[in-house]
C-alpha cells in the first residue's frame, strides 16, 4: 500500500459525529491500511514469547489460548497490584471529554474509539466489570463489560492506534496518561501471544545483534567508517571514530537508523564533525549499537531486556558517562526507566564537560547526557565557530519529538541550538510545539507501510501545522530530534505538505560547524549546493 | 436511555424520602440512621480507596512535564509545569486542585473546508468545573453553622461575602445561582454534544443529577418553602454531638435534602467521585521530574533474561575479528 492510493482531500473528509452505535456493544473492522500485521513466529521464538503461532488480526479464529481469557484477567489483576498509574487511572476518570480532540489519531480519523477517554474506557469497562463491586453487580448499568473475543479485537485495533505520545495527559485534570494504559493493554495482549511484528522483530534483532535493524558488528563498523569517508569528501577532514574502545571517556549511544536511514545519516555526519572538531574522546559500540528501544512498545520487561546492555557496556568499556543521541522513545527510556530498571550506574562519573567544564547536574544518577544538551552548552559557551549562513537555503522550523517534549521537557536546548546554526527559523503555531506538540503520527512501533492510511491520519495535525508555516513563511525544512520522525515525516510531508524536507538537528550543526583546517565546502551534509556555490557543484 | 435511567433513579429516591417521611413517618431512619451511615460509608470508603491506591507502588517515574526542564543553568526552566523539587510538585498539585491549571489549556479543534485545523480557546468547561466546585465547597462550608455551635467566625464570614450584594430576604447567596448555573452547564453540555454524550455512562448523568436536586432542593428551603431552621439545627447537633434526637417540625422537603446528600456521601468512593483524592496521588502529575538526577526505586525490579555482551561476542566473534573492532576474548 502506497500513499499515491489516497488523496488529500480524501482522507479529511472527516465525520466528527459518533455513529449509532454503542461504544459498550464491541464492533472492530480491520480495513487494510489501518491495523498492523502479526508477529513472526521466529521473533516470537527468539524473545521466548508464549502462545507463538501463524494468525492474522484479519482472519476470524486468532487461535487464542483456551485459558485466553483467565490469563489475560490474571494479568490484569498482578498488573493493577503493581502499577498506581493503572488502578488510579482506571478509577478517577469523569470522561469529561477534555482529552478528546487532542488526540492526532481523533483528529484524522474522527473514530470516537480514538478518543483517548473512549480508548482507555475499552479496558476501563473490562476493570470495571471483574474488579470493583459495582460492576460486579450492576454489569453494564455500572459502565461494565464481559471481556470477550469481540473486546479483546477491539484492545488489539485501538491500543494499536496510539502512539503513546501523551499529548492527552498533558490536558487531562487528572493527569490520566492513555500510553500508561496502552503500554500495559499490549503488555496484556502479549500474555497471550498477540503482537505485531514490526514491534517484535525489532526487538528480536536489537536483543540478537544490540540494534534493531539487526546490523551485525562488522556492518556496524562499516558504517561509521562510511560515514568518515563521506565526511571526509565533504570537509576535507578525515574523522576517526572508533567502536568498542575501551578506556574512552564517553559512551556516545544513537538510534541505529542514525547510521542507515536517510535522512538520519546527515546527522550522523553532525554528531562526527562535532566530536572531532572539539577533540572529545568517545567511543561508539557495536554491542550497544542502539539507544532506541522497541520493547518500551512491547513491554516493561522486554523495554528492560534491551536497555540492559548501555549500561553493561559503559561499565565494560570504562568509560566515564554517555551521551545518547537524537531520539524520542530512546530518550523516554533514558530518562524516565533506565536508572529505575538496569542502575545505578555507581561506576560512571557525573558527566561533565571536557571543553567546557559544565558539569551536567541534571544528569548526576544516570550519567547520560542528550547531545542537545551537549551542544547547546558548547555553543553558549563559545567553543563552536559557526556559519549559520551555510544553512541559508533553509526555512526551519521545529517539531518538538513528543518524549523529549512531554517526558523531559527538552524544548529549549534545541531551539537555542537552531537559532544558532541557521538564520531562518519559524515557529509553528502555539498550540502545535513545545508540551502540545502533536505526534508524527508513526511511534510506538506503527511506522509500518501496513498501517499507511491510519499513519497518514494520525499525522495530519502534525503536517496541518507545517504547512501552515510553509504557506505563510515559505518553510522548507522540518527538523527534528527523533529517529522515527525522521523515517516518517518524509512521507507525511510528501502527502500533506510537499516540498518540505526533514532534518536532524545536528545535520544543521554539522552544515554550519566550521572546523579547523576544513577545506572550503560547496555541499552541505546531504549534498546541496551551499547558497552561493550553485554553479560549481551542478557543473 | 442512559439520562433517563439516571433521571429516574433521582426522581425514586425523591419519593421515597417523601413518602418515607411524610406518609411513613421514618424519621430517625432519614434523619439519623442514613445519614449516620453515610458518614460511616464515606469515611471508611475515602480511606479504603486510598489505602488501596496507596498500596500499588510507583515502579516507574512517568512525570508528564508541560514545560521546559531545569538542565543547564543559563536556560529558564517551567518549575510549576515541570517541578524538579518538592516545593514545585507541591505548586503543581496545588494549581492543579485549586485551579484546574491542565484543564485550563483545554482547546477546542475545529477542521475547516479546505482541510485546514484550527486550535480555538475552550475555557468553558474549565469555567463551569472551577465555579462549580469553588460553590460547592463555599456551600458546604456555610452549612457549618448547622453543625456548630457557636458558629464559627470564618462560617459568617463566608456567609457575609457569599452574600455580599446584599438581595432579597433572606440574602441571596451568589454561590446557589452560581452552582446551579455551573451544575446545567456540565449536564446540557453531556446531553447536548454529541461526542460528550457518546462516552457518558450513567455513573455520569446519575452525580450530576444527584447534586442538581441537593442543590435544587436547599434552594427550594432556602428562599420558597421555608423549614425549621432552629429543629434542623438541633437535629444536626445531635446527630454531630453522637446524641440523636429527632425534632418535630421539620419539613419532608429537609429530609429530602438530608437523604440525597446521604447518598451521595455514601455513593461517592465507590465512584467516580473520588477523583478528589486520586488527583494528589496522580504519578504523571504528583512526580517531579528528576529522574536523570535521582533514582527512582522500583520496588518490584524483577531480573530479566538479558543478552550479555559474552554471548553477543560469542556468536559474533569471527566477524568481529575480521572487522578489526578489539575483542574480549581473541
Amino acid at each position: 500500500m502506497s500513499e499515491k492510493h489516497f488523496k488529500p482531500e480524501e482522507l479529511t473528509a472527516i465525520g466528527y459525529q459518533p455513529r449509532r452505535r454503542d461504544w459498550m456493544d464491541p464492533h472492530v473492522e480491520f480495513r487494510r491500511g489501518t491495523f498492523n500485521y502479526s508477529a513472526n513466529p521466529k521473533s516470537m521464538e527468539y524473545l521466548g514469547l508464549p502462545f507463538v503461532r501463524k494468525w492474522q488480526p484479519t482472519e476470524d479464529d486468532w487461535q487464542l489460548p483456551s485459558n485466553w481469557k483467565e490469563i489475560i484477567l490474571e494479568g490484569l489483576r498482578e498488573r493493577i497490584h503493581k502499577f498506581r498509574s493503572l488502578r488510579i487511572f482506571m478509577d478517577i476518570c469523569v470522561r469529561c471529554g477534555a482529552c478528546a480532540d487532542k488526540c492526532h489519531f481523533y483528529i484524522g480519523s474522527g473514530d470516537p474509539k480514538n478518543m483517548p477517554v473512549l480508548r482507555a474506557e475499552l479496558l476501563r469497562s473490562v476493570y470495571r466489570k471483574d474488579f470493583t463491586t459495582a460492576g460486579k453487580i450492576l454489569g453494564k448499568m455500572a459502565g461494565g463489560r464481559e471481556l470477550t473475543v469481540p473486546v479483546l479485537k477491539e484492545w488489539f485495533y485501538y491500543f494499536y492506534q496510539c502512539t503513546e505520545c501523551r499529548r492527552c495527559s498533558v490536558f487531562c485534570p487528572y493527569g490520566i496518561d492513555t500510553a500508561e494504559i496502552t503500554i500495559i493493554g499490549r503488555e496484556l495482549l502479549n500474555l497471550v501471544g498477540i503482537g505485531i511484528d514490526w514491534i517484535t522483530t525489532p526487538a528480536a534483532n536489537c536483543f540478537r545483534t544490540g540494534n534493531h535493524l539487526g546490523i551485525q558488528p562488522h556492518g556496524f563498523k562499516d558504517s561509521v567508517d562510511f560515514a568518515a569517508d563521506d565526511l571526509e569528501d565533504i570537509t576535507g577532514i578525515k574523522v576517526n571514530p572508533s567502536v568498542n574502545r575501551k578506556g574512552a571517556e564517553v559512551l556516545f549511544v544513537v538510534p541505529s537508523a542514525d547510521y542507515f536511514g536517510d535522512p538520519h545519516y546527515f546527522g550522523f555526519l553532525g554528531y562526527l564533525a562535532l566530536f572531532h572538531e572539539i577533540g572529545l574522546d568517545y567511543t561508539f559500540s557495536a554491542f550497544a549499537s542502539e539507544g532506541g528501544n522497541f520493547g518500551l512498545f512491547h513491554s516493561h520487561e522486554m523495554m528492560k531486556r534491551l536497555n540492559a546492555k548501555i549500561y553493561a557496556e559503559a561499565k565494560r568499556l570504562g568509560v566515564k558517562y554517555i551521551i545518547g543521541g537524537e531520539c524520542g522513545h530512546m530518550w523516554r527510556v533514558l530518562h524516565q526507566y533506565m536508572d529505575t530498571m538496569n542502575g545505578p550506574a555507581d561506576f560512571l562519573e557525573v558527566p561533565k564537560s571536557p571543553v567546557t567544564g559544565t558539569v551536567f547536574e541534571n544528569a548526576r544518577s544516570t550519567k547520560m547526557v542528550h547531545i542537545a544538551e551537549f551542544t547547546a552548552d558548547l555553543i553558549k559557551n563559545r567553543k563552536l565557530k559557526l556559519a549559520p549562513e551555510r544553512n541559508d537555503s533553509y526555512k526551519v522550523t521545529f517539531h518538538d519529538s513528543c518524549n523529549p517534549a512531554r517526558a523531559m521537557g527538552l524544548l529549549e536546548e534545541p531551539r537555542y541550538i537552531l537559532k544558532s546554526v541557521c538564520n531562518h527559523f519559524y515557529e509553528m503555531p502555539e498550540n502545535t510545539i513545545r508540551e502540545q506538540t502533536f505526534c508524527c503520527g508513526s511511534g510506538s512501533g506503527l511506522g509500518t507501510d501496513e498501517n499507511l492510511e491510519m499513519r497518514l491520519r494520525g499525522g495530519f495535525p502534525r503536517a496541518n501545522a507545517v504547512k501552515y508555516v510553509q504557506q505563510n513563511h515559505g518553510v522548507n525544512l522540518l527538523v527534528c530530534i527523533c529517529a522515527i520522525d525522521k523515517a516518517t515525516l518524509p512521507p507525511l510531508m510528501d502527502f500533506w505538505a510537499p516540498g518540505v524536507a526533514v532534518a536532524g538537528l545536528h545535520e544543521l550543526v554539522g552544515n554550519a560547524l566550521m572546523m579547523k583546517g576544513e577545506k572550503e565546502r560547496e555541499a552541505d551534509f546531504r549534498g546541496a549546493p551551499l547558497p552561493g556555490k550553485e554553479e560549481k557543484v551542478h557543473v | 436511555m442512559k439520562i433517563f435511567y439516571s433521571l429516574l433513579a433521582v426522581a425514586v429516591l425523591i419519593t421515597l424520602a417523601w413518602v418515607g417521611t411524610a406518609s411513613g413517618g421514618l424519621y430517625y431512619l432519614f434523619g439519623v440512621i442514613f445519614p449516620a451511615a453515610a458518614v460511616f460509608l464515606f469515611l471508611f470508603g475515602i480511606v479504603y480507596r486510598v489505602v488501596k491506591w496507596a498500596r500499588s507502588p510507583v515502579p516507574f517515574h512517568i512525570t508528564t512535564t508541560c514545560g521546559q526542564q531545569k538542565s543547564l543553568d543559563w536556560i529558564k526552566s517551567s518549575p510549576l509545569d515541570n517541578p524538579s523539587s518538592t516545593l514545585g510538585v507541591i505548586g503543581r498539585i496545588a494549581l492543579e486542585v485549586l485551579f484546574f491549571r491542565s484543564l485550563f489549556r483545554n482547546t477546542k479543534m475545529e477542521l475547516k473546508n479546505g482541510g485546514k485545523l484550527v486550535y480555538g480557546s475552550a475555557k468553558y468547561l474549565w469555567l463551569a468545573g472551577l465555579v462549580f466546585h469553588w460553590s460547592f465547597l463555599i456551600i458546604i462550608l456555610r452549612h457549618f453553622r448547622f453543625f456548630l455551635e457557636p458558629t464559627p467566625a470564618f462560617v459568617t464570614f463566608l456567609q457575609n461575602l457569599d452574600g455580599f450584594f446584599q438581595v432579597g430576604v433572606p440574602v441571596l447567596f451568589l454561590t446557589d445561582i452560581m452552582i446551579l448555573g455551573a451544575l446545567s452547564f456540565l449536564f446540557f453540555r453531556r446531553v447536548v454534544t454529541p461526542q460528550i454524550r457518546y462516552i457518558s455512562l450513567i455513573s455520569d448523568y446519575f452525580p450530576l443529577l444527584l447534586i442538581i436536586a441537593i442543590a435544587a432542593t436547599g434552594v427550594l428551603m432556602r428562599y420558597f418553602i421555608k423549614t425549621d431552621l432552629i429543629a434542623v439545627k438541633q437535629l444536626m447537633l445531635g446527630l454531630f454531638s453522637l446524641s440523636p434526637l429527632v425534632p418535630e417540625g421539620i419539613s419532608s422537603l429537609f429530609y429530602i435534602h438530608l437523604f440525597l446528600v446521604s447518598l451521595l456521601l455514601a455513593y461517592f468512593p465507590a465512584s467516580k467521585l473520588v477523583h478528589m483524592a486520586g488527583v494528589f496521588l496522580s504519578p504523571t502529575r504528583n512526580l517531579s521530574n528528576n529522574s536523570r538526577m535521582k533514582r527512582h526505586i522500583n520496588p518490584w525490579n524483577p531480573p530479566v533474561k538479558v543478552h550479555t555482551y559474552e554471548e553477543w561476542e560469542d556468536e559474533f566473534r569471527e566477524l568481529i575479528k575480521g572487522a578489526g573492532i578489539p575483542l574480549e576474548k581473541e
